[in-house]
């Protein structure tokens, strides 16, 4: 029990740490948004479209959220290889993230889909709405606000748990340029201490961010906390 | 000396002031009914009595013994000579009648087992309910609810039996079969405080009726002369607007 | 593709299946010791959050600062500094034990969430009629709260735990030779990456779904009331 910490060496390294965080954030919202725009073809699919189609996208769901992610990218860097389709880390970290999410929020916002309910649907009927308008100014609203809370949190997920995985095939986002570093000068309690504390601020931004512009947007009380 | 002597009690919610310095005495035996509109800090008194709301000054007296609510000894203390019925019943949702009513007495009381089943069984009879011992909470209608309730609070042999609007939760052809276990606790003599909306079974039961307004008692007396012949103003206004339904 | 299924008679050999076996059994092993300790630890977090009292602030404080702290810092870099730390501790530790620990520290983090979620379910009521009774806090706690907190807390927690047996694949990059690890090994021996990566990916969903669909079963049951839950249990044999 006799370590001593020295973290001169880190502080030195903090700018290439802090880029490291900017690339994390980067792909964090790439992988976000490209999965919400998954999440929502596959919920609107999985709620309005024909027979077999709605069958794919369960299969799709199904697979991808009962395997890891880090297998998903495994495939995509090493098994596509094999045909010859050699893609970089980084791009094969972030199309296996955005495929992963799409799946987990095509979950979250079927789930906000289901939770219209025909009342208020006939409400709008009722006050003489047009499909469209019932569409834009009751369901679409109802529907953000339902799942703004889990997409938020999803958000956070992938922002920590997703883009780390990148270390593992060699991406320089946090983690990964922490282990690069690292393996040099050994210093890897260290760097990881200050690398955890880089993900609590990265995360904290970005909740009080998310929470902020969810009472904004739609009146969510998002927790922060 | 009357048995319990409560004394210009202040009590807050945060900032709000519930109780602006209420005084109320209760003789043995004597059945006490708190009344008046909503918001009055009827039920208040009843929470501050039983420890779940701590006096900011004032002073509880019990069989002339000063109760200090800022010690969770003596809170523990007046815990064992009162209990309380609440509005909602707030029967134990995981347990079923019989551990409702002989929990606290077996394992907080460590009264003897046998002892404490074979009453919780005769108190569950008397209020009609000997056929739903096993039943847990959700199978039971409110008034069912209600008089388990009652049972529970008799089971600890409280001195004093609290009752906070034990009918206002019910469907109305629920409510008599509540009235009628405390018409019979007070036949017996049980001293009892109790806070209700229903006048008639007030002036029934209560040898003694407490008007409250905003905080404050307003006045006190037999039912007879305060809901018939009420002195202020407000109890005039009050009582015009509940007797006229 | 040819290569594939020239190598999928070798690939499928006796000794490989048992390899995979026994590798999907210490991922299940792990995933399973830490999230159950996780479970443990993550009431004793909850419990000493919710002690009231002006002394105990710094026990809130420390809880809250806990759950927060590990909740936001990536699993891979917990194994990280588990296994940077341990050593410091604990002489000659196992990579499985370095493994719980980092599944522990996270799980904690995240199922206590699951549990004051859960017992914040749980009307206040319950606990005023509670303290009217003297019960005390742990009484009311354990005999109260819990039982019924309980069906609110156990399929979140479930899920938790399920969809963890994916994410504890990362502990394959400190040379845990769990599932994924015994995949690398395999693939780095010659074995065609999607012929490996695709069998390990089955195998973790034999492992997942069957789960899911068993946590889902179980959200469904403990939603009913208790007293319908009862009569169930006695109706089956």
């Amino acid at each position: 029990m006799n370590y001593t910490f020295q973290f001169g060496v880190v502080w030195r390294d903090l700018g290439a740490l802090m880029d490291g965080a900017l690339v994390t954030f980067q792909l964090g919202l790439l992988a976000f948004w490209g999965g919400a725009l998954i999440g929502l073809a596959g919920a609107a699919l999985k709620t309005f479209g024909p027979r077999p189609v709605r069958a794919l996208v369960d299969t799709y769901v199904v697979f991808l959220t009962n395997t890891p992610a880090l297998i998903q990218i495994y495939f995509l860097y090493f098994g596509l290889a094999e045909f010859r389709i050699r893609w970089s880390g980084e791009f094969c970290l972030l199309l296996g993230l955005t495929l992963n999410a799409g799946a987990y929020l095509t979950m979250i916002m079927r789930a906000g889909f289901l939770s219209v309910r025909r009342a208020e649907m006939e409400a709008g009927e009722v006050l003489g709405m047009t499909r469209l308008q019932q569409i834009s100014y009751i369901i679409a609203p109802h529907i953000a606000r339902t799942i703004y809370p889990a997409l938020a949190n999803f958000f956070i997920v992938i922002l920590v748990m997703g883009t780390s995985i990148g270390a593992v095939i060699g991406v320089d986002e946090l983690t990964g340029t922490a282990i690069t570093l690292a393996t040099v000068n050994y210093r890897w309690l260290e760097y990881f201490t200050v690398v955890a504390g880089l993900y609590i601020v990265l995360t904290l931004i970005a909740s009080v961010g998310l929470a902020l512009f969810g009472r904004w947007a739609f009146r969510v009380k998002a927790r922060v906390f | 000396m009357p048995h319990l002597e409560v004394r210009d009690v202040v009590a807050r919610y945060g900032s709000h002031e519930v109780l602006s310095g209420v005084s109320l005495d209760v003789d043995r035996g004597e059945v006490v009914a708190l009344v008046g509109p909503s918001g009055s800090g009827k039920s208040t008194v009843l929470r501050v009595l039983v420890g779940l709301l701590q006096p900011v000054s004032g002073s509880v007296r019990v069989g002339g013994q000063a109760v200090d609510y800022r010690s969770a000894g003596q809170v523990r203390a007046i815990r064992n000579r009162m209990a309380i019925v609440f509005q909602q019943y707030n029967l134990f949702q995981n347990m079923d009648v019989m551990r409702n009513v002989t929990l606290a007495p077996i394992r907080i009381k460590r009264r003897d087992r046998r002892e404490v089943e074979t009453l919780a069984v005769a108190l569950l009879e008397r209020v009609g309910l000997g056929q739903k011992l096993h039943a847990f909470p959700d199978e039971l209608s409110g008034g069912q609810q209600q008089r388990v309730a009652i049972a529970r609070a008799l089971a600890l042999r409280p001195e004093i039996l609290l009752l906070d609007e034990v009918t206002s939760a019910l469907d109305p052809e629920l409510v008599n079969e509540v009235l009628d276990v405390i018409r019979d606790l007070a036949r017996e003599g049980m001293t009892m405080i109790l806070v209700s909306h229903e006048m008639a079974f007030v002036r029934e039961v209560a040898d003694r009726v407490v008007m409250m307004d905003k905080g404050q008692v307003i006045e006190s007396g037999p039912p007879a002369e305060i809901l018939d012949a009420p002195r202020t103003e407000r109890a005039r206004e009050f009582f015009g607007k509940i007797l006229r339904h | 593709m040819e290569r594939i299924l020239e190598q999928l008679p070798r690939f499928l050999s006796q000794r490989n299946l048992v390899l995979l076996a026994e590798a999907a059994g210490m991922t299940l092993a792990m995933t399973a010791a830490g999230c159950l300790i996780g479970f443990l630890l993550a009431f004793v977090i909850v419990y000493l959050r919710q002690t009231p009292g002006r002394w105990a602030l710094p026990v809130r404080l420390a809880c809250i600062a806990y759950v927060e702290i590990f909740r936001r810092i990536p699993f891979l870099v917990i194994i990280y500094l588990v296994l940077f730390t341990i050593p410091l501790v604990l002489r000659d530790a196992s990579l499985f034990v370095i493994a719980v620990v980092s599944i522990c520290i996270y799980a904690t983090a995240y199922i206590s969430e699951i549990i004051r979620g859960g017992i914040e379910s749980v009307p206040r009521q319950q606990v005023e009629a509670a303290a009217t009774m003297n019960l005390g806090r742990l009484q009311t706690t354990l005999w109260v709260v819990l039982p019924q907190a309980m069906p609110v807390i156990v399929p979140p927690a479930v899920a938790f735990g399920v969809s963890f047996i994916k994410d504890t694949a990362l502990v394959s990059q400190i040379g845990m030779f769990e599932l994924t690890f015994r995949g690398k090994e395999l693939n780095n021996q010659g074995y065609s990456a999607v012929l490996v990566f695709g069998t390990i990916a089955f195998v973790y969903f034999l492992m997942s779904w069957p789960l899911n669909l068993w946590g889902q079963y179980l959200e469904k049951r403990l939603a009913a009331p208790r007293s319908q839950r009862r009569r169930r249990t006695l109706r089956q044999p």
